[in-house]
């Protein structure tokens, strides 16, 4: 049981950290801002997003889960809301906050 | 468990570092803000991976706040930006 849970958090966070490089990856080669949020927000949502999962297996007690899940929402929250203020900024003629 | 978790935490901090890279290249502000909030998000992960590997639960409670002051960041960023533009016009 302990294998196949440690097999599972193996995955993801391998997953997880696979979309941190693509973030990185797209970041450093995509030619224009708004397609650069792009990849910036794939590395912000699944990349986190897969490492909570993974790490989720290995907490001992509901309340350690609950705050590892409070962290990832909280991102996703951030991540939604800050990508949106950044196209503003980034569109040409878009308009200001 | 450990050594793996560990392993996966550099991992991210050393793709995170190089994605550091944009901010010197730039070319605009926008796209400099956008490094630091792939740190941000790559310095919660790892946290949250180191917390788990060295047994540290207090980490978890520091990528808590990290990550509600990396959005801070960006927000003061956009309202600065803005701020500029009416400046400008």
């Amino acid at each position: 049981m302990s294998l196949a849970l440690d097999a599972l958090t193996i995955l993801a966070v391998s997953a997880g950290a696979f979309f941190f490089l693509a973030g990185t990856v797209g970041l450093l080669r995509f030619p224009d801002a708004l397609s650069r949020l792009h990849t910036l927000t794939k590395a912000d949502n699944l990349g986190l997003g897969l490492i909570v999962l993974g790490l989720l297996l290995q907490v001992e007690g509901p309340f350690a889960a609950l705050k590892l899940i409070a962290v990832w929402l909280l991102t996703l929250l951030a991540g939604a809301t800050v990508a949106q203020l950044i196209a503003r900024t980034a569109r040409p003629g878009g308009r200001p906050v | 468990m450990a050594d793996f978790l560990l392993a996966a935490a550099g991992f991210v901090l050393a793709t995170v570092a190089v994605g550091l890279v944009r901010i010197l290249r730039g070319p605009g502000d926008d796209d400099r803000i956008m490094a630091a909030q792939l740190l941000g998000t790559g310095g919660i992960a790892v946290l949250l991976l180191l917390a788990a590997a060295m047994s540290v639960p207090a980490a978890v409670d520091v990528a808590l706040i990290l990550a509600v002051l990396a959005a801070f960041i960006t927000v003061a960023f956009a309202k600065g930006a803005a701020r500029s533009e009416a400046d400008r016009a």
